[in-house]
């Protein structure tokens, strides 16, 4: 008995027994497709978690922020000088393995931005450098940075992001076309700034096409009070609304327009309010904080007023969350197809019970055991098999079901890998299935067998 | 050395303390080119002696060799291999597969055997001209008669080229013309040299072979054979005939 007769027989026994076949396969499919759908649902989070992990700066970006002086310094606290534009240049200076150092100073309590009567409800406002562009991870779109020049003459201009745009000058769904406010002023506490540049609009993937599609679609006319979506906080989505808030204005104007000096002090308050650094590599970051730290050290006078923040804790709980949404859909996917084993392991003891009287004739001229039990080992293998393939090809169809049902921010990714593991796992839910009702038809004794009504 | 050796053999079942001897010490050679029916009223052990002789069954005690191998000595694996290729089994209810055709009928034993595609087809056909039914290869066994049913489980008895064919009650289910066909099948089969044993209570039937054994009560009763000086003779003989 050959691998092709038993799998023709295999075929020719599914044939004859189409629904019941199809009913049994069924199980295969639904299990098979909906491991893939999980494995789908979860990849495109995971590509909108790691999207958004670039767009924030990458897991190479450690951002340095001033924190309370230990206890045991307490008493140094006259000393803390807590972090400066100093840092800066000692970092710049001293520590190799920090490529890139960019300082941020924001704003000292309450302020507006307005252009005439209109006012965005929060806003993103940041002195820096234009290093901030590539640490994090800004484009330019319309117009440019400004420069070390408008830092150093302390100009009153801003690059701004879009939804600022669409809060002061209209957003182009319901303008209709874009609005570049290139060289248009706005005001920040009562300041007049000049907008030199805007971003480009940050976005998930999902959002991009979604955007895309419906600006193809005839624009519907509204009714009643304008409404505005809400900023998206699931996964990585309020990256994307905090980066198009964003206000970039040189830190110079920061500094000397908003930290103004107060009676008691001739010169503006010097501290930034965070310094972004960039390590070369992220596998040097252990190192490069190392150095980053002694560095600061010695500007700090020993005392430990800085603390490092880095995107490590924010991606190690994406993983978990990716891993515990694989593990639970995996299992979910694991039990139907683990139930679409059980109806074939059924549908085969039925079916050997039918043929007793068969086994007993193949037997009777020859049929080894094995002989027995490979031909109902691949005969629930077949089945498997098949149920296995038909899955795959509808797994296409459930995850655009469960994309309509429920619709994420992340697109869907069905995998390659995806499907191999499913399409295996099926096969050998297959062949578990076909273990028990092939070692009971194979052990039948041909006598007995061929007596069997 | 005879092609079959049967010595001694009993099969005993128990059924609820009681013990029945299907076969009770029976000892029996067959020779190739023999042509031997055994017969005895219903119950006395003929089919149980058939199963025996054609490895589908196991004896309580005693040993057969058939074209000497040790059949109570053989694996499993060995004994299906016997069954495949030494020994063609006609049963009284032909037990043809009613899924396959005539010709996927005939090729089974083939199939099992191991054979190419091509060769399986060629001696399947051969076969069924053995029999005149090549005409019906492509039809289900449900669509012949019983008697071309039959005809059918000879050729597939016969596809592998055995030592010796074993019918049990070939014609039992028949009416007594097609059974006489059947009849004259084997009788020509015979002719051609085939070891035949056959097993039926009519003595008619069993007045077609040269030699005759009668079962009862799981014991030989009476042996009639030929090579004996035509001398009827009454059994229990002894350990070598
Ligand atoms: N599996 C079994 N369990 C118990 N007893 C059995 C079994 N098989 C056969 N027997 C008994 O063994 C005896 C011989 O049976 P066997 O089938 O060999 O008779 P037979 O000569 O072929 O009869 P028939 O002409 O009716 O076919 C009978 O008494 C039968 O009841
Ligand atoms: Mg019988």
């Amino acid at each position: 008995m050959n691998l092709w007769s038993a799998i023709s027989i295999g075929l020719k026994e599914i044939w004859s027994h189409k629904f019941r076949s199809l009913l049994t396969m069924l199980g295969i499919i639904l299990g098979v497709s909906s491991l893939i759908a999980m494995s789908a649902l979860v990849q495109g989070m995971e590509n909108g978690m790691k999207e958004a992990l670039i767009a924030i700066g990458g897991m190479e970006k450690v951002r340095i922020e001033t924190q309370d002086i230990p206890a045991n310094q307490a008493h140094l606290t006259d000393d803390a000088v807590g972090c400066t534009i100093d840092d800066v240049y000692a970092l710049e200076r001293s520590a190799p393995l920090v490529k890139e150092v960019t300082p941020e100073m924001r704003p000292p309590g309450y302020y507006r931005v307005t252009h005439g009567a209109k006012m965005p409800d929060w806003v993103n406002l940041v002195g820096t450098w234009p290093s901030a562009l590539d640490m994090n991870d800004h484009v330019v779109q319309y117009g440019r940075m400004f420069n070390e020049i408008d830092d150093e003459a302390a100009r009153n201009v801003c690059v701004i992001g879009t939804y600022i745009r669409d809060e002061l000058f209209g957003a182009p769904e319901e303008v209709g076309h874009e609005i570049i406010p290139l060289g248009e002023t706005i005001n920040i506490n009562g300041e007049p700034f000049r907008i030199i540049g805007m971003f480009q609009r940050y976005e998930s993937e999902q959002d991009r096409k979604e955007r895309e599609l419906t600006k193809e679609q005839p624009k519907t006319v509204q009714t009643g009070p304008a409404r505005r979506r809400g900023h998206n906080h699931k996964g990585g989505g309020f990256v994307y609304g905090w980066k198009n808030r964003t206000i970039y204005i040189p830190l110079n104007t920061m500094w000397l327009r908003f930290r103004a000096a107060t009676g008691t002090n001739s010169v503006p308050d010097p501290h930034l309010s965070a310094l972004n650094i960039k390590v070369a590599s992220f596998d040097k970051l252990e190192p490069a904080l190392e150095q980053a730290r002694n560095v600061l050290m010695s500007t700090h006078k020993g005392i430990e007023d800085f603390a490092f923040r880095t995107q490590e804790d924010w991606a190690e709980n994406i993983q978990t969350a990716i891993r515990n949404a694989r593990l639970s859909g995996g299992f979910i996917a694991a039990i139907s197809l683990l139930v679409g084993g059980i109806g074939i392991m059924n549908i085969m003891l039925a079916s050997i019970t039918e043929r007793i009287r068969e086994i007993g004739i193949r037997k009777a001229i020859g049929a080894t055991y094995a002989g027995i039990f490979i031909q109902i080992l691949i005969e629930s293998l077949v089945i498997a098999v098949l149920g296995g393939l038909a899955g795959l090809a509808s797994s296409y169809a459930l995850v655009h079901l469960l994309q309509a049902m429920s619709p994420t921010e992340n697109t869907p990714v069905i995998t390659v890998t995806a499907m191999l593991v499913a399409f295996l796992f099926s096969a050998a839910v297959g062949v578990l299935a076909g273990l028990i009702p092939a070692f009971k038809a194979a052990r039948l004794d041909p006598i007995q067998a061929l007596r069997y009504d | 050395m005879a092609l079959v050796e049967l010595r001694n053999v009993s099969k005993i079942y128990h059924l609820g303390g009681e013990e029945i001897r299907a076969l009770d010490d029976v000892s029996l050679d067959i020779e190739a080119g023999e042509f031997i029916s055994i017969i005895g009223p219903s119950g006395s052990g003929k089919s149980t002696l058939m199963h025996i002789l054609g490895c589908l069954d196991t004896p309580t005690k005693g040993t057969i060799q058939i074209d000497g191998t040790m059949i109570q000595d053989a694996t499993a694996r060995q004994l299906a291999g016997i069954r495949n290729r030494k020994i063609g089994f006609v049963f009284q209810f032909f037990n043809l597969l009613p899924k396959l055709n005539v010709l996927q009928n005939v090729e089974l034993p083939m199939v099992y055997g191991g054979l190419s595609a091509r060769a399986r087809r060629d001696r399947a056909m051969r076969a069924l001209q053995m029999v005149d039914l090549e005409n019906r290869s492509k039809h289900r066994p449900m669509q012949l008669s019983g008697g071309q049913q039959q005809r059918v489980a000879i050729a597939r008895a016969l596809v592998n080229d055995p030592k010796i064919v074993f019918a049990d009650e070939p014609t039992g289910n028949l009416d007594s013309h097609t059974g006489e066909v059947i009849l004259e099948l084997l009788r020509k089969l015979s002719q051609e040299g085939r070891t035949i044993a056959l097993v039926t209570h009519d003595p008619e039937i069993a007045a077609v072979t040269p030699r005759r054994i009668e079962i009862r009560d799981g014991k030989i009763s009476r042996h009639i054979d030929p090579k004996l000086a035509g001398q009827p003779r009454v059994e229990p003989v002894g350990v070598s005939v």
